[in-house]
C-alpha cells in the first residue's frame, strides 16, 4: 500500500467538482508536492457533486459570478463533457415576465445570446407545456449539462500526471494544528502530515473541517428535493441523457429536465430545511449517499402538484413514478455567494466553499491564480470570505440569513433588497436618535444605516417642484423621494449622517510610512495632519479598494474604509504587514464612531460647538485635526463624499450620542437635516461622479480607465505599480463616464428610473463593446436632484465617450435616449469643489 | 374482492446504524423511513389483484401517528383507503399487535377476502403477526409465498423450496405471507400520489392487551473486520497473487 506522505505542501481536502478543480490549476500553475484526501471512496466521495442535477443557466444579475460560470462552462467544454440543450425560464405572471425582462437586459450586459419567447415560442422548443399557465420565457441556447464528476476525475488524474498531486481515497480529517496563526499539520485516518497549505473543499462539511484550526467558513447545509419521474412516454424515444431545453418554472421556483427517458423535477420552493454539519451521517450510515437526506415528501407535495400543472401531458399518467428522490444537501451562505479565500483567523488555511456546479472550474482557477500570483483575472472581492465579519461567521446569522435565502434561489431579488432576518446586530450610537428621526434603515457589513428619515417628509413639500416621485412599484421599491430632499436640504443648508459603519484602521510603528507608500498609490508622504484619498492596487494594476489614508504623526496613519468592504480591506493590510513587526494595525472600528457634517452652514454650525478654529485657513480642505467639542475629543476629517463644505467626525463610540445631541441641537437655528446613506452613497456622489467600490470600480478596469490616475506618479515602489505605469502609457480601452437620461417616457407613458445593471446601447441600439471585449452597462444609476437629472455611469470606449454623444439604455425591453454628460471623472455638479473647498 | 395489506414502519438504513442510549431501540435521527421490503410486494400484489378482480385494497398498519406516510406511499401506489392503528411510539411485540389487527378488521364492515402480509417486517423478523392473526381469526394461512393467483374463488400460493416449488391451493378468506420477488413493486407515480393526498385514513386508537415478550436491550453484533489486504499495485503484485492463488489451489 502506498505510503501516507509524512509532509507535503499542500493539502486538499475534498475531492469533489471544487477541490479536483483546485488541484489542477494549482498543479498548471506550478504547484508540486500537493496531497488530496477525501473520507468517501472516488470518484464519487458522497458529496454535493454526486447528485447535483449538473446544469448551468449561465445568465446571472452579478458580473463576477455571470464570469465564474462563463469559465467554468468553457472548461467543461474543453474536456468534453458539456452539453448544450438550451434552457428556458418561464414566466407564470406578469411579474416574472418583468423579470425576464430584466433577464434579457442582463444577458445582454454580460454578452450572452438570450431571448425572450411568448408562450408559443415556449412550445415550439418544449412542446408540451401547458399554454394555458405560461405567458412566455427567457431562452439561452447556451444552457448546457455537464458531468461534474467525470470533470473531477479528470482534472485530479491531470494534476497526478504533471506529478503534482498524490490522491487518498477514505481518508478522513480527524485535526488540523496550528502553530503561530498559520497551519502547521493535518491528522487524518492514514497519519499526520506537516504542510503549508490546507484548502478546505469540504461542501456542506466545510464548516467542521475548518473549526478543526479554529477558524469559521460561514455556510448551512440546505436540503435541496429533487425526484427523478418516468418513464415519460414522450422521452421514450430518447437516445441520449438530454436531448430538450432544460425548463426552469421560476414562478413557482422549480426546474424540470430531461434525464434520459426521465424527468429531473427540483424545488426551491419549499420551506427551508437546515441540517448542522455534525447531523450529516457518514457514508456508512448513510442509505444513498451522505448529501442525499431522506426525503420528506410533505414538503414536496404542492410543487408535485405544480409539475402536473405545468406539464400535464407528460406526467399525469399513471405510469410516470417517482423513481428516486432525495433531500440533496447544498451549502447556502448569509449572502448566498460562494466563501473563497484564505480564512482571516488562520494563514495558510484556505477556504473554497459553498460553490455550485456551474461555478467549480472557474473558481479554481480563481483560487488556484489567487494563491499564486495574489492576483486572479475575475475579481474575487464578490466571493472573498473576508467579507464576512465575525458575527456573519456565527451560526446564529448564517443559518438565519440561509433560511431567509433558500426561497430567493429562483426569485426576483431587487438591487435594494433587504434581509429581514439577522438584523440590529450591529447598531451606531446614534442609533435611538436616528430611531426618533423615523430612520428607515438598509443593513451593511451588519450596520443598521439610516437609508432616510421619514421625520423628513416634510421637505417634500418644501421642494415639490423639484422632486419627482416614480411611478413604477419596481423603481420606487426600495427608496423614497424623501432621499431626494434631504439632498436639497443638504445642499442648502446642512446634514448630519450617520457614517459608524465606516471601518478605521490605525498603522502605527517605525515602519509605518514605508509600510503605506507600498500599499497605496498616492504619494503618503505628506505632512502631519494631511488626508489623501487613494486607491490600493493589486500585483497586476487592476484596482483592490480606493479610501482615506491621513497621517496622524510621523509614525502613524488611519485608514478609513466603507464597512462593506472594510473586511476585504483589512485582510489586505493585515496580509501586507511587515513581518519583523515594525508596524502594527489596530482596528478601532467599534472603538469610534462617525459622523459626517457637511453643506454650506456645516461651518458656521460646527464654529458653535467648538471652540477651536475651523476657518478654512486653520483646517483646509483635506486635512485632520483634533477638535473640542464640549467635552467629547473629536478627530475631524475635513474630506466629503457628497460635494460639500464639512467633515467626518470620528468619536468615542461611548459619546457618539452625545455628539449627536450637541450637533442636533446646535444645527436646529442652521436648519440642519438629519440624511440618509441615499444621499451619501447615490445622489450627491453621482453628482460628483464619484466612483464606488463594487460598483463602479473593479479589478477589471484598471485605474486610467476608471479616470482616478494622478498626474504624477511617486518616486517609491507600491503595490501594482508596474501595471499602473504600463496602463498610463497605453490609450484607455474605455473610460468611466457619466451619462444623463434624456426621456424617461415608456411606451405605455410611464416614466421610467433604471435601476441595476442595464446595458447601454448604441443610439442604434447595439451593443457597444470595447477593446478589450468588455460590454458596456450601467455601473451605478441615481437622481441628481440638483442638476434635475436622472444619472448613469458606465464604461465606454474612446469612441463613444464624448460629451454630448447620443446614446440608449435598454430597461425592461425598452431603451430610452441617455447622453454623455461628463467623460472621465470631471463632477456635473460644481465642477470646480468651489462648494467643497470653500 | 376485498383485500387487506398489513405494513410497518421501519427504519430506511445504511450499512451501518447506532443504538439509542437506553439500547432499546436503534437512533432514527437523520434516517428516513419506509415498509419492509416484503410488505412493499404485499401491497403491490393488492393492488394487482384488485385491478384484476375488481373489489378494493386497504392498507393497515400498527405504529405511530408518523406511520401515516407509510399509509400514504401505499396510497399513492394505488390502495384505496388505510387504516391506521395509533401507538404512543413504542414498539408492539407481535402478539399485541395481531390481537390489535384481529380486533381491527372484526369491527370492520368491510369483509376482507385475503388479507396480505410480508412474509417478516425488516427491523425485528418476527415472522409471527400473519400467523397469529390467522390462528385468531381461524383462517388458513400460507407464508413464504413467491406467486399467488386466484382462481375460481381460491388462491393459489407458490413457496419456493430447494427442489423447486411447493404449490397450495387455500379457500378464501386467507391469510398469505409473501416473500420479495413475487412481483416486481411499482414506485408511487405523481398522479397516484396527489390522489392519495385525498384518500381516507382511518385513525383507530388501540386498547394494549399486554405483551408476551419483554425486549430486555438491543445489542450491536461485533463488527466483522475487512480482511481485505492490498496485495501491492500493478505489476509488482504479480507474485504475492500467484502465491495467493497457489495457495487456495487455483492454479
Amino acid at each position: 500500500m502506498r505510503k501516507f506522505p509524512d509532509q507535503a505542501k499542500v493539502i486538499i481536502i475534498g475531492a469533489g467538482i471544487v477541490g479536483n478543480s483546485v488541484a489542477y490549476h494549482l498543479a498548471k500553475k506550478g504547484w508540486k508536492d500537493m496531497v488530496m484526501v477525501d473520507k468517501g471512496p472516488l470518484p464519487n466521495p458522497g458529496g454535493s457533486t454526486g447528485h447535483a442535477s449538473n446544469f448551468i443557466f449561465p445568465v446571472d444579475h452579478g458580473k463576477a459570478m455571470t464570469q465564474v460560470t462563463l469559465d467554468s462552462q468553457e472548461q467543461y467544454k474543453a474536456m468534453e463533457v458539456n452539453r448544450e440543450c438550451g434552457g428556458i425560464e418561464l414566466a407564470q405572471t406578469e411579474e416574472r415576465m418583468e423579470e425576464l425582462k430584466r433577464r434579457v437586459a442582463s444577458a445582454k450586459c454580460w454578452g450572452i445570446e438570450a431571448e425572450l419567447l411568448d408562450a408559443d415560442g415556449v412550445l415550439k422548443l418544449f412542446p408540451w407545456v401547458d399554454k394555458e399557465k405560461i405567458l412566455g420565457g427567457f431562452y439561452t441556447p447556451s444552457v448546457s449539462v455537464v458531468d461534474s464528476l467525470r470533470a473531477g476525475t479528470i482534472m485530479r488524474e491531470k494534476a497526478q500526471e504533471m506529478g503534482a498531486l498524490e490522491v487518498f481515497a477514505n481518508t478522513e480529517v480527524l485535526d488540523i494544528e496550528v502553530e503561530d496563526g498559520r497551519v502547521k499539520s493535518v491528522k487524518t485516518t492514514r497519519g499526520e502530515i506537516g504542510i503549508e497549505y490546507v484548502i478546505v473543499c469540504c461542501g456542506v462539511w466545510s464548516p467542521r473541517i475548518a473549526e478543526m484550526a479554529g477558524a469559521s467558513i460561514p455556510l448551512a447545509p440546505v436540503a435541496h428535493q429533487m425526484i427523478d419521474a418516468g418513464p415519460v412516454p414522450q422521452f421514450a424515444e430518447a437516445k441520449g441523457e438530454i436531448e430538450y431545453p432544460i425548463l426552469r418554472d421560476m414562478s413557482t421556483l422549480m426546474y424540470e429536465r430531461q434525464a434520459a427517458a426521465n424527468l429531473e423535477i427540483g424545488s426551491y420552493a419549499h420551506r427551508p430545511i437546515l441540517y448542522d454539519p455534525d447531523e450529516i451521517p457518514s457514508i456508512d450510515e448513510a442509505k444513498l449517499s451522505p448529501t442525499e437526506m431522506p426525503f420528506t415528501r410533505e414538503d414536496f407535495d404542492p410543487q408535485l402538484e405544480d409539475a402536473l400543472d405545468l406539464l400535464p401531458e407528460m406526467l399525469d399518467h399513471d405510469s410516470v413514478e417517482i423513481q428516486y428522490a432525495i433531500n440533496g444537501l447544498i451549502s447556502l451562505t448569509p449572502d448566498a455567494g460562494p466563501v473563497v479565500g484564505e480564512c482571516p483567523e488562520v494563514k495558510g488555511l484556505w477556504s473554497v466553499a459553498a460553490v455550485w456546479i456551474k461555478e467549480g472550474p472557474g473558481i479554481g482557477r480563481m483560487v488556484a491564480e489567487w494563491m499564486t500570483d495574489g492576483v486572479s483575472e475575475i475579481d474575487p472581492n464578490e466571493v472573498d470570505i473576508a467579507r464576512f465579519y465575525p458575527y456573519a461567521r456565527t451560526k446564529s446569522h448564517v443559518w438565519a440569513r440561509a433560511s431567509e435565502g433558500f426561497n430567493k434561489t429562483y426569485g426576483i431579488v431587487h438591487p435594494g433588497e433587504q434581509w429581514l432576518s439577522s438584523r440590529n446586530v450591529r447598531l451606531s450610537p446614534f442609533h435611538a436618535r436616528t430611531q426618533q428621526l423615523g430612520a428607515v434603515y438598509f443593513e451593511t457589513a451588519g450596520w443598521e444605516r439610516p437609508h432616510w428619515y421619514e421625520s423628513n417628509k416634510k421637505l417634500l413639500e418644501e421642494y415639490k417642484d423639484r422632486i419627482n416621485d416614480r411611478p413604477n412599484e419596481w423603481d420606487a421599491r426600495w427608496w423614497s423621494p424623501i432621499i431626494n430632499a434631504e439632498h436639497l436640504a443638504m445642499r442648502d443648508r446642512a446634514a448630519m449622517i450617520d457614517l459608524s459603519a465606516l471601518a478605521v484602521f490605525d498603522i502605527s510603528g517605525p515602519g509605518a510610512l514605508d509600510y503605506i507608500q507600498k500599499m497605496a498609490v498616492s504619494q503618503m508622504d505628506v505632512p502631519a495632519g494631511k488626508a489623501v484619498y487613494t486607491l490600493l492596487l493589486n500585483p497586476h494594476g487592476g484596482i483592490r479598494s480606493d479610501l482615506m489614508i491621513s497621517r496622524l504623526a510621523e509614525d502613524r496613519f488611519r485608514v478609513t474604509t466603507g464597512g462593506g468592504h472594510g473586511g476585504v480591506d483589512k485582510k489586505w493590510f493585515c496580509d501586507n504587514l511587515p513581518q519583523d513587526g515594525s508596524v502594527q494595525l489596530c482596528d478601532q472600528t467599534s472603538a469610534l464612531c462617525t459622523l459626517g457634517l457637511w453643506g454650506p452652514s456645516a461651518r458656521d454650525l460646527l464654529a458653535s460647538v467648538t471652540d477651536d478654529d475651523v476657518s478654512d485657513a486653520a483646517f483646509p480642505f483635506a486635512s485632520a485635526r483634533r477638535l473640542r467639542i464640549n467635552e467629547i475629543e473629536v478627530w475631524a476629517l475635513r474630506i466629503s463624499y457628497v460635494g460639500e463644505l464639512g467633515w467626518e467626525i470620528y468619536a468615542p463610540f461611548e459619546q457618539g450620542q452625545r455628539l449627536w445631541d450637541i450637533l442636533w441641537e446646535a444645527g436646529q437655528q442652521f436648519g440642519v437635516v438629519p440624511a440618509g446613506i441615499g444621499v451619501y452613497g447615490t445622489t450627491a456622489r453621482m453628482e460628483k461622479s464619484y466612483r464606488l467600490y463594487g460598483n463602479d470600480l473593479d479589478n477589471e478596469y484598471n485605474p486610467v480607465e476608471a479616470s482616478m490616475a494622478k498626474p504624477k506618479v511617486k518616486a517609491q515602489d507600491f503595490i501594482g505599480k508596474e501595471a499602473y505605469l504600463k496602463a498610463r502609457e497605453e490609450e484607455p480601452a474605455a473610460v468611466l463616464c457619466t451619462l444623463s437620461v434624456d426621456d424617461h417616457t415608456s411606451f405605455s407613458g410611464e416614466k421610467r428610473y433604471m435601476i441595476g445593471h442595464v446595458p447601454v446601447l448604441t443610439a442604434d441600439g447595439a451593443p457597444i463593446i470595447d477593446k478589450k471585449g468588455r460590454r458596456s452597462y450601467v455601473t451605478s444609476s441615481g437622481a441628481g436632484p440638483s442638476l434635475g437629472k436622472f444619472l448613469l455611469m458606465a464604461y465606454l470606449p474612446p469612441e463613444h465617450a464624448r460629451v454630448g454623444n447620443k446614446l440608449q439604455v435598454e430597461y425592461f425591453a425598452e431603451s430610452y435616449p441617455v447622453n454623455v454628460a461628463a467623460v472621465g471623472s470631471t463632477p456635473l455638479f460644481d465642477p470646480e469643489n468651489g462648494r467643497m473647498k470653500g | 374482492m376485498n383485500i387487506l395489506a398489513c405494513i410497518k414502519r421501519v427504519a430506511d438504513i445504511g450499512a451501518k446504524f447506532d443504538l439509542t442510549e437506553d439500547r432499546q431501540a436503534i437512533s432514527t435521527k437523520n434516517l428516513g423511513f419506509t415498509i419492509s421490503p416484503h410488505e412493499e410486494c404485499a401491497v403491490e400484489e393488492a393492488v394487482r389483484l384488485v385491478e384484476a378482480a375488481g373489489g378494493s385494497a386497504t392498507v393497515l398498519t400498527l405504529g405511530p401517528d408518523k406511520a401515516e406516510e407509510q399509509l400514504r406511499d401505499s396510497l399513492a401506489r394505488g390502495i384505496d383507503r388505510s387504516i391506521l392503528l395509533q401507538t404512543e411510539g413504542k414498539e408492539w411485540d407481535p402478539g399485541e399487535t395481531a390481537r390489535a389487527i384481529v380486533d381491527a378488521v372484526q369491527n370492520e364492515e368491510t369483509a376482507y377476502d385475503l388479507f396480505l402480509f410480508g412474509n417478516e417486517s425488516a427491523d425485528t423478523g418476527d415472522f409471527q403477526v400473519g400467523v397469529r392473526v390467522a390462528h385468531a381469526l381461524n383462517l388458513p394461512c400460507v407464508t413464504g409465498i413467491k406467486s399467488l393467483h386466484i382462481e375460481d374463488g381460491k388462491a393459489v400460493a407458490k413457496r419456493e423450496v430447494d427442489e423447486g416449488w411447493e404449490v397450495y391451493e387455500i379457500a378464501l378468506p386467507a391469510v398469505v405471507a409473501v416473500k420479495e420477488g413475487v412481483n416486481l413493486p411499482r414506485y408511487p407515480s405523481l398522479r397516484g400520489t396527489m390522489k392519495a393526498k385525498k384518500k381516507p385514513v382511518d385513525r383507530q386508537t388501540p386498547q394494549r392487551t399486554g405483551a408476551d415478550l419483554q425486549m430486555q436491550e438491543l445489542r450491536l453484533p461485533p463488527e466483522i473486520k475487512k480482511e481485505a489486504e492490498i496485495l501491492g499495485e500493478g505489476p509488482a503484485a504479480a507474485p504475492k497473487i500467484v502465491e495467493v492463488l497457489k495457495s487456495l489451489e487455483v492454479i
